[in-house]
């Protein structure tokens, strides 16, 4: 008998799986050493998740074997996989919001006792955060715990387990940049103790921060896999994209008329709290007119009054002189207002709907795709598939759900399917957000080509880097008002930092 | 003098609402199983069908002579159409709506056709009387509620707190409750959503088939037509109604049964205030349903109105089929 090779934790051989016929992983080989982070690095949709999913027996491998500590492991549940000593900390948590901290980290656990009380849960959960050195209050509904407690109550469920490898699904995504450092602490204890941890990210800093392996997939396929020292971010981006680019946006002197005007415009927001007060601004064809400004400042409401989302309580928008403040959305699309909005899930599709149906969710009304009561299926299928086509939409097929895309794939369809509407105005918030290098670029693309065919554009980021780069004009925002506005060679990065922690122009000019 | 006269009538009614809401009771509880682990079965009034038509078969043309035994055969026959539901819904990710109304139907259709040559037959076969509390409590009280017979017992008492004590103090319990609100949660910590789901919903389904059972070997107790008679519906809501808590689902279907017998007392005794006594028993045989629907709008309606009301949500999955590797 060959003796085991104790020395990979994980090996995943030959590993593939495909969805609906499309490769999510093809033949993907994985090796993972005891006692380091490892970086599972790749833009969105290359397939961390589901090598990550197949290794914690959620989805099963079409093909491939996958040894733990050297012997050849069954993973097809999620038992299979917790008994071999894989626990996954799930992108989407895997919470029961309704229950308590202590009953969350019982689940299904066959330790618990099989009589429960919370106060024995409790005792127990106090327990196992002394040992572990987590902490969370264990009579907390899990729907009270903000993100990074209820990640921190994933991976004490993980850990209680036994789990010895420990799969981190894009933990810090929805972390602030401080929870991030402790996450990191966490791991780094975590290897120092022998346990290994897979590690999935698409930013490359945070990957050369705490790694001490990355492996590159892309397009399902495995790149490399290499020691972090001495890696650079410009060796992984160009490994993670396949090629090496920056964007470049060309700025002309704006000649353009006057397309969207606010003219003292007044909104509160969902709490009625006032959320833009006296609001002037003026957009002209032609131009990126990009709002800086730290989120939560009014932005979104901004964007919703202009798309008649959301109602004023006073002053005036108007577009192309017609008043559309209070209005409908019908009315202000059909003036050619397009809005990219900052919740692509919530607002932007229809995630139980098909690709196609969301391809013509703004247009199904025009002419061509509809006789007014009917719709041309042809037309439409024909509309969706060019939409599909020239936003580089990676879909199965245009029937398959929308909410079955990955979030990259989703913001480039609302991204061209809105650049599209907006003749006259577009409405682009937080439109890179979450998206990895190449997606963001396409969806920037496409914002700078409406730009290009004689649109206004608001581009609304929080990113102010992202902001410099796109636009002709700056104007910042802080507590819901306007508190400069600067001529792209005029802007002062300085300078709209300090106004975006609400200092005046005078202010931060004198500083 | 007038409160003796209340106070009988009272008693009385009690006296005749426990048996009848029983079956009420029974299909509540059973919905009540499935739908805690997710899977709603709008089939009840099918499945009281199915348990009632086949105890009737059991005594009437097997002669069976134990009532345990044709409430047995009762349960197992309505179990068997529960687990032909449950591979519809959860295997293959059926809409439980759908599949749940074609068992409704279904299932009604099913017992009057089997039923068709035992209309009316009286069911000798039946529970009989088990008094509680002997001497210790008046003759009054005792008629209303310690002499019953033993499935009432059972239906009221034995079955609601087995089934919170499992839901709410057992591992097992907790678990079931996960699966019911978060199946991907469940799964991922190796509770088998699958099993977990066929497994209460035939168990549920047998409940409910209880009931049936229990109207033909007790209540009735003969075959009639349409046993349900919309007791079934009316089990629906009240798991609605009582938040999806045994206990109170047991409270809540004693309500309805309180309100089906004031309609049966009334025709029978010709009460006739505000309505003339037809119209009265019409009136009251209604209320069960109006109470229904009150009940729902109301917690509704106090939530658009900005008021708090204690949170009795159903479980966030129900009705929601799952499946691991869909996203
Ligand atoms: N459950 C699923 N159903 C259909 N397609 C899927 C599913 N999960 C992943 N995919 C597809 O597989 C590919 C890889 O996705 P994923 O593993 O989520 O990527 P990553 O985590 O690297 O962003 C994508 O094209 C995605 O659309
Ligand atoms: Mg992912």
């Amino acid at each position: 008998m060959i003796e085991p090779d104790h020395s990979y934790a994980v090996e995943a051989r030959g590993i593939s799986k495909y969805f609906g016929g499309v490769a999510a992983l093809d033949g993907v080989d994985f090796k993972v050493h005891w006692g380091e982070v490892h970086a599972l690095l790749g833009e969105n949709g290359a397939g961390k998740t589901t090598l990550s999913n197949i290794l914690a027996g959620i989805y099963r491998a079409d093909s491939g074997e996958i040894a733990v500590d050297g012997l050849t492991h069954e993973v097809r549940t999620p038992a299979q996989a917790i008994e071999a000593g894989i626990g996954m900390v799930h992108q989407h948590f895997k919470l029961v919001e309704t229950m308590t901290v202590a009953e969350n980290v019982h689940l299904g656990w066959p330790d618990t006792p099989t009589l429960v009380s919370q106060r024995v849960l409790v005792d127990r959960t106090n327990h196992l955060m002394e040992e572990i050195g987590l902490h969370v209050d264990p009579t907390a509904k899990v729907w009270q715990l903000s993100v990074g407690e209820q990640q921190r109550v994933e991976i004490l469920r993980v850990l209680a387990r036994g789990a010895q490898i420990l799969i981190l699904d894009e933990p810090t995504a929805v972390l602030t940049s401080h929870e991030a450092r402790d996450l990191f602490k966490v791991m780094r204890d975590l290897v120092s103790g022998g346990r290994t941890v897979i590690f999935i990210s698409h930013k490359l800093n945070e990957v050369l921060e705490v790694s001490d392996q990355i492996t590159v997939l892309r397009d399902g396929v495995h790149e490399v896999t290499r020691s972090a020292e001495g890696a650079t971010p410009r060796e992984l981006a160009r490994l993670m994209t396949g090629e090496e680019r920056t964007l470049e946006v060309e700025h002309r002197e704006i000649t353009g008329e006057t397309v969207l005007q606010l003219e003292g415009v007044t909104a509160s927001n969902d709490r009625g709290v006032v959320a833009l007060s006296s609001v002037d601004l003026v957009a002209r064809s032609g131009e990126i007119l990009g709002i800086a400004g730290v989120s939560g400042n009014g932005q979104t409401e901004l964007a919703e009054v202009i798309s008649a989302m959301r109602r004023v309580d006073g002053g005036t928008i108007t577009v192309d002189g017609e008043d559309v403040a209070n209005g409908l959305v019908r009315k202000v699309t059909d003036l050619g207002v397009g809005h990219i909005p900052e919740d692509r899930i919530g607002v932007g599709i229809v995630g139980s709907a098909s690709v196609k149906d969301n391809a013509v969710l703004r247009h199904y009304w025009t002419e061509g795709l509809s006789s007014g009561v009917t719709l041309f299926r042809q037309a439409v299928v024909d509309f969706a598939t060019r939409l599909v086509e020239v936003a580089r939409v990676q879909t199965r097929s245009i029937t398959a759900t929308a909410g079955q895309m990955s979030g990259g794939n989703q913001q480039r369809l609302v991204a061209r399917r809105e650049a599209l509407l907006a003749t006259r105005v577009l409405i682009a918030v937080h439109p890179t957000r979450g998206l990895d290098v190449l997606a963001a670029q396409e969806v920037q693309t496409a914002v700078i080509g409406q730009r290009d065919r004689g649109a206004a554009v608001l581009f609304i980021s929080d990113d102010l880097d992202e902001v410099l780069l796109m636009s002709d004009r700056i104007a910042v925002m802080y507590e819901g008002r306007i508190m400069g506005i600067f001529d792209r060679v005029d802007a002062d990065r300085e300078a709209i930092g300090l106004m975006m922690g609400g200092h005046t122009l005078e202010e931060a000019m004198a500083k | 003098m007038t409160f003796a006269l209340i106070e009988n009538g009272f008693l009385s009614l009690i006296s005749s609402a426990i048996p009848a809401s029983t079956v009420v009771v029974l299909a509540a509880l059973g919905c009540l199983v499935g739908e805690r682990v997710g899977v709603l079965n709008l089939g009840q009034e099918g499945l009281i069908g199915i348990g009632g038509v086949y105890a009737v078969i059991a005594v009437v043309t097997w002669g069976v002579g134990s009532p345990w035994v044709a409430l047995a055969i009762g349960m197992a026959a309505a179990g068997i159409a529960g687990l032909m539901f449950a591979v519809a819904v959860v295997v293959f990710r059926a809409s439980q709506v759908l599949v749940g109304l074609a068992l409704a139907l279904g299932g009604i259709g099913l017992s009057n056709q089997l039923g068709t040559n035992r209309n009316g037959v009286q069911v000798r076969t039946q529970f009989s009387e088990f008094s509680l509390g002997g001497s210790l409590v008046d003759g009054g009280v005792r008629e209303a509620l310690f002499a019953h017979d033993p499935m009432v017992y059972v239906a009221y008492v034995l079955l609601p707190l087995t089934l919170w004590f499992i839901l709410f103090r057992t591992r097992h319990g907790m678990n079931m409750r996960a699966v019911g609100e978060n199946p991907a949660a469940a799964d991922a910590v190796g509770v088998s959503v699958t099993w977990s789901r066929i497994g209460y919903s035939v168990l549920g389904a047998a409940i409910s088939g209880a009931g049936g059972a229990y109207m033909v070997l007790s209540f009735t107790p003969t075959w009639s037509p349409d046993i349900a008679r919309g007791r079934g519906w009316v089990a629906l809501a009240v798991v609605i109604f009582a938040g999806w808590r045994p206990v109170r689902a047991v409270f809540g279907a004693l309500l309805y049964g309180t309100m089906f017998s004031l309609g049966l007392t009334a025709q029978a005794r010709g009460w006739g205030f505000l309505f003339n006594a037809t119209d009265l028993a019409f009136f009251l045989s209604m209320l069960p349903f109006l109470v229904t629907l009150a009940a729902i709008l109301l917690p509704a309606g106090a939530a658009k109105i900005g008021k708090r009301v204690r949170s009795t949500a159903a479980p966030a999955a129900l009705a929601i089929p799952y499946s691991r590797e869909e996203r």
